[in-house]
């Protein structure tokens, strides 16, 4: 193996393609192709309909938070406890999953500040097996909430998942009530929780800490329920009204507070961070 | 009459022949009473056997038994006395989550937990256990008023999940379970939650986020439900025995990776052939851990329970 190939390989997410796909990329929105030079820079959100892109972990946090901030490691948790397999073992999955992504799992913190406010993120990345909710993502989500109340400064989580990482099992479902514990401590401290809802933010993630924050910003168009469309169909044999469990339909049924395009957004989050301050400890 | 299940085929045989010679003698001056000792101790022995030896699908189907003692059976013959109080004081009364003051030997606590209904009639009233937001509403509404009159709060969690429909979603199902959960880490009160049937993902965990989790012998309690476990990873429903396999649903398997504290004996043959044992099995056991709890400070009732959270794949 010569050096080139080595370093190719030990940056597997670097995806080979063809200079024609790279230059080029189709809107999932309108279909419209976009150079995705101008998309990337326009922050994946289509200039023509305005339909917002799935983006990565760093990204999120590069685009949030000031220049300078600190990327906390992933924790270590129990893998494939349940030895799972279904056609392909959970193991496979997960170094699958992993050859594709920069990060260990779907969750991850970024510490730093919007605008000079002190401030942590988390963010689920969508693009690793969904962003469903194990006891990485559950962790990583509460070792955020543990900086932040150790910095005494706010939390802000980006949620997207498709659902539970079923390979986990009931463990998965355990990291529902144990994010709770973590939301209610930052409460309990004067902290600031602010939920960032992305496309999509589905099942436990949003029956737990996506729908417990202070203040709740939703990104435009996004999909953002608890029972998954089809389920919903098969039980009510109807058609689903017009816009049901996107980010607008939330807002106008009380579920979130704003509706906040993407360029707007740290400037929409430093402006609450102004209001939301930590109060002194009396 | 007692409806079979599939695997309990070759008891349902020897029933049905005991039942036949039963019949057969009844004014006849043949004895057969030896041949039906014989066949009455095969089949006790076959029904414990099987029991025993349960696939995890097979207790899916139990946990799911049309026959299974629910919350009002099991309060029926566990609770002395139960007072249900109704409504979340927003929007409505959802009759799936059913909760109130009730007695259990000399103790007074908040009662709370899923009606899945026994017939049709009452199946649809109950909504087949599946919880609207107005019902978690009312858990939260309960457990607050527990709080604060000192009450310990019990919950009997059996849904195959929260309701999925358009106007659960409107009215905020996610939120309503995410509060409810909320409320439950919250309690200043000992709070004592059993699996008693199926114990369905978020609409169970709502209810069931205490200090002390039981489960009944052959209950389940799962991230998804089987079906929709196997349609997901093997792309067809028709897997759900290997995804219940897969998933370690079971009371054993959740007592082992320290989900679940206690497991609850069911009578032989399953909750369903013997509600009153199988309540009174319930009743010891939650009064026991009632006791256990009795005197701790609040603080301490809430670390605990946070504890047990935190330290699924470690914090
Ligand atoms: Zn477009």
């Amino acid at each position: 193996m010569n050096w080139f190939t080595r370093v190719r390989n030990s940056l597997p997410f670097v995806a080979k393609r063809s200079t024609e796909e790279t230059l080029w990329v189709k809107c999932p929105g309108c279909s419209e192709m976009l150079f995705t030079r101008e998309y990337e820079e326009n922050l994946r959100v289509c200039p023509r309909c305005g339909h917002h892109g799935r983006i990565g972990a760093d990204e999120r946090l590069r685009q949030l938070l000031d220049e300078g901030y600190e990327v906390l490691p992933q924790p270590e948790v129990a893998e494939d406890p349940l030895k799972f397999r279904d056609s392909k073992k959970y193991t496979d999955r997960l170094k699958q999953a992993r050859a594709k992504n920069p990060h260990r799992d779907a969750f991850t913190v970024g510490s730093g500040a919007i605008e000079g406010h002190p401030a942590v993120v988390g963010v689920q990345d969508f693009g690793f097996m969904g962003g469903s909710m194990g006891m990485a993502v559950g962790t990583a989500f509460c070792q955020g909430a543990q900086r932040a109340l150790t910095r005494k400064c706010a939390y802000i989580v980006a949620t997207a998942a498709g659902g539970a990482r079923m390979q986990e099992g009931i463990l998965s479902l355990m990291q529902m009530p144990k994010a709770t514990v973590m939301t209610r401590r930052l409460k309990e401290a004067g902290l600031p929780y602010i939920v960032l809802l992305t496309d999509p933010t589905t099942g436990g993630v949003t029956a737990s800490y996506a729908m417990l924050g202070d203040v709740h910003i939703a990104e435009p168009g996004a999909l953002i329920g608890f029972a998954g469309q089809r389920v919903i169909q098969d039980t009510i044999r109807e058609k689903l009204p017009e816009g049901f469990q996107r980010a607008e339909y939330l807002h106008k049924h009380g579920m979130v507070d704003m509706v906040v395009g993407r360029h707007e957004l740290r400037g929409t989050l430093a402006s609450l961070l102004d209001y939301l301050q930590p109060r002194a400890a009396a | 009459m007692i409806s079979y299940l599939e695997f309990e085929k070759p008891v349902a045989q020897l029933e049905a022949r005991i039942a036949e010679l039963r019949s057969a003698a009844e004014g006849d001056d043949v004895d057969i009473s030896a041949e039906l000792r014989r066949l009455e101790r095969k089949s006790a022995d076959l029904l414990a056997s099987t029991y025993a030896a349960l696939t995890p699908w097979q207790k899916t189907q139990v946990a799911r038994h049309p026959a299974r003692p629910h919350f009002r059976d099991l309060v029926h013959h566990a609770f002395d006395e139960f007072i249900p109080l109704g409504g979340d004081r927003y929007y409505g009364e959802d009759e799936a989550i059913l909760g109130g003051f009730a007695r259990l030997g000399g103790r007074r606590v908040m009662l709370i937990g899923h009606e899945k209904g026994n017939d049709t009639e009452s199946r649809l009233r109950h909504n087949f256990g599946m919880g609207k937001p107005e019902g978690y509403r009312k858990a939260i509404r309960l457990m607050e008023m527990a709080g604060r009159f000192g009450l310990p709060v019990v919950t009997l969690v059996d849904t195959s999940g929260a309701f999925p429909g358009v106007e659960a979603e409107e009215r905020g199902q996610a939120e309503a379970i995410a509060r409810s959960t909320e409320a439950c880490l919250a309690l200043p009160v000992p709070m004592v939650a059993t699996i008693v049937g199926e114990g369905g993902s978020g609409g169970a965990v709502a209810l069931a986020s205490a200090e002390r989790v039981l489960m009944f012998e052959h209950a389940i309690y799962s991230v998804i439900s089987p079906e929709g476990c196997a349609s997901i990873l093997w792309r067809t429903a028709e897997k759900a025995p290997d995804a219940a396999e897969a998933m370690k649903v079971t009371a054993q398997h959740l007592e082992k990776l320290g989900v679940i504290d206690r497991i609850v004996p069911e009578p032989v043959g399953g909750a369903h052939r013997d509600p009153a044992t199988a309540a009174g099995s319930l009743a010891q056991a939650i009064g026991e851990e009632l006791d256990a709890l009795a005197g701790r400070s609040a603080d301490e009732l809430r670390r605990a329970r946070e504890e047990r959270f935190l330290r699924i794949g470690g914090a």
